[in-house]
């Protein structure tokens, strides 16, 4: 049994700043992640962020993740274990991993879980083609490994993901024939469709797939025209020469670790699916178990770092560490997540997080300060 | 409508250009946002002043076009590649119109390209005058391009031939 | 399928291996994944569903979703989407659930 203080769970924009927080504030800290390079979908954003300066505005994604890792690779009291896939969360706080073939046991004293988000799928014809993925697979074969997915993309939906990996698609010399969203407004942000849009790529709103074709892999595909009531339109199909695919639909959190561990957890259509009910320290209904990013509800990357951190020095702080401006470095952090929250954007997530809350007495641990 | 399309109504757009009279005076930015988006760079990028501060992240930039001199270091600071220059002092029948762009190949000084408007449709041809490709730009090179002054409020964006 | 020149990214490539895929030789760059130096290479068809036996794609790259299960070098169920290509490996599409031991 390897002896841990906080373990963190995921090595994305959310996890690495919860290390870093932590670990600035005195802690040891192992962050594991089941990939070889850490900075999660970091490494796959091309375009600039959003936000402020404090969360890295302007900045790609990838060179963020390079400045989170390089202020990580200077702490003394941060240990990477890469390639390693947690299993389990026991009730008795044990933690399992599978780790170069070896199954191996740690016990922490305190866990943040910052595991992430997975693609959702869309139901239709064929959807299960070879040619139809996930925007984020797209994204994977063509930012991290130099790979296209095809020549004529069909993207599905025009919330930011589908957005901007339309963009990020042209920019890899791969032509998008159109993006239909369902709903009668663009999701995403509307800078983001202007761009790819003034490019020449249509964005259809009010317009679903119908239906897929092809044998071995995705040939063409049909989309239409959606009524009030979200049902096709016969007569309204247009037929799509596509061999890609790309369905960015919505995310929904990795949760299964919370299930194991225990936390109680809800739905909230909002944050994505299933979430931990949290205090405002980011601490579930399991003690010492603290959770950041989109695991703990989908959100952009720039509130999932500033959840990390946040994350970070709570579990530092419930094991007895101290910054000697915490009060201030905590409201912050609160502000920050507030601002980045509270305009219209934001609507969805406060809704969703207002019927998430709970109060937790080991609150105390970071507000008695 | 906007938020349907993509494309920028006539209306979204005389929101955000200056005056007649600001733009007879030189260069200056045309800040395409029209959405409550948390997002500030504009404003800490700004040296003139001319990009005000933010009261809150989400509200829309305020510009006060008589403090712009055109520098363009907001163009490729905006995350959303929201922002232009114009200047409509460049000849007498050119403005000079100058965005960001971030496709390869790059154009070339003296190069003739095509000119689209918001909904990326082929509006007239166009020339190129100057690349600005800096390392400061950080991958976000800003295209100058000569556009006749008829066609300088309705191309946004250049595509190259095959 | 490659990208070589993009305007924001510049991919560093390691050393080049090959790899054999149903008996077929198969290029692929050190660091890479399997079913990326795949689809470089323009095989999308990874596995079939196990009772229709229709062909199935990559959906999640990121070790998700189990849509490219195949046998690498005769293990079966192997996650082609988050497993590194190496010299020689020898990978094989999959019939059925594949056997576990």
């Amino acid at each position: 049994m390897i002896p841990v203080e906080i373990l963190v769970i995921g090595g994305g924009p959310a996890g690495l700043c919860a290390a870093v927080q932590a670990a600035e504030m005195g802690s040891k800290v192992l962050i594991v992640d089941r990939n070889n390079t850490l900075g999660g979908q970091l490494v796959k954003q091309t375009h600039m962020f959003f936000g402020s300066e404090k969360q890295y505005a302007s900045t790609r994604g990838f060179d963020i993740a390079n400045i989170l890792l390089d202020k990580i690779d200077k702490m003394k009291n941060v240990e990477i274990m890469r390639k390693a896939t947690v299993l389990a969360i026991y009730e008795d706080g044990v933690v399992s991993l599978e780790h170069k073939d070896k199954y191996i046991k740690i016990k922490p004293k305190a866990i943040v879980v910052a595991t992430g988000a997975s693609e959702k799928n869309l139901a239709f014809p064929n959807n299960d083609l070879p040619g139809i993925y996930g925007a984020g697979a797209v994204q994977t074969l063509m930012n991290e490994y130099g790979v296209k997915p095809g020549n004529r993309v069909l993207m599905i939906g025009a919330g930011n993901i589908g957005l901007i990996v339309s963009y990020q698609l042209i920019q890899a010399g791969v032509r998008v024939e159109a993006i239909v969203e369902a709903a009668p407004t663009i999701g995403g942000y509307l800078v983001h469709a202007s761009k790819v849009r003034r490019m020449g790529v249509p964005i259809l709103t009010g317009y679903s797939i119908k239906e897929a074709y092809g044998t071995d892999s995705l040939e063409s595909a049909a989309i239409w025209k959606l009524d009030e009531n979200w049902r096709g339109i016969p007569g309204t199909e247009k037929k799509l020469n596509v061999d890609v695919i790309c369905i960015s639909v919505g995310l929904s959190p990795l949760s299964e670790l919370l299930w194991q561990a225990g936390c109680q957890m809800k739905y909230i259509h909002e944050l994505g699916g299933f979430v931990p009910v949290r205090d405002t320290n980011l601490h579930s209904s399991v003690k010492g178990l603290f959770v950041a990013g989109d695991v703990a509800g989908v959100e952009e990357a720039s509130s999932a770092m500033v959840e990390g951190y946040i994350a970070g020095m709570s579990a530092a702080a419930y094991l007895g560490y101290k910054l000697y401006n915490m009060k201030l470095v905590k409201e912050d952090l609160m502000n920050q997540l507030d601002s980045l929250r509270h305009g219209p954007v934001g609507e969805k997530i406060r809704r969703g997080i207002s019927n998430l809350t709970i109060e937790h007495e080991a609150a105390a641990s970071v507000d008695a300060l | 409508m906007l938020d349907a399309t993509g494309i920028p109504t006539k209306e979204d757009l005389e929101r955000v250009f200056p005056t007649e009279e600001r733009l007879m005076q030189g260069p200056t930015v045309i800040v395409e946002c029209y959405q409550n988006i948390p997002c500030n760079p504009c404003y800490t990028v700004c040296r003139t002043g001319a990009i005000k501060e933010f009261a809150d992240i989400n509200d829309l930039p305020t510009v006060d076009h008589s403090l712009c001199n055109g520098c363009s270091l907001c163009v490729s600071n905006c995350p959303g590649l929201a922002i232009s220059i114009l200047d409509m002092t460049y000849s007498e029948d050119e403005a000079l119109l100058k965005i960001p762009y971030e496709l390869i190949p790059l154009p070339k000084p003296n190069q003739i390209v095509k000119g689209l408007d918001r909904e990326g449709v082929e509006v007239t041809d166009v020339k190129v005058i100057k690349v600005i490709d800096s390392k400061a730009l950080d991958k976000t090179p800003i295209i100058a391009i000569a556009v006749k002054k008829q066609y300088a409020k309705i191309i946004r964006s250049i595509r190259l031939e095959e | 399928m490659r990208i070589f020149k993009h305007p924001i990214l510049n991919f560093e490539r390691k050393r080049l291996v090959t790899f054999t895929f149903n008996n077929k030789t198969i290029e692929g760059y050190e660091g890479e994944t399997i079913a990326a130096a795949l689809h470089a290479a323009g095989i999308k068809t990874l596995s079939h569903s196990s009772e229709k036996h229709r062909p199935r794609g990559l959906f999640c790259a990121i070790g998700n979703c189990s849509s490219c299960l195949m046998e690498v070098n005769g293990e079966a169920n192997v996650r082609i989407c988050v497993e590194e290509v190496k010299e020689g490996l020898i990978i094989r599409t999959q019939t059925g659930k594949g056997d576990l031991v």
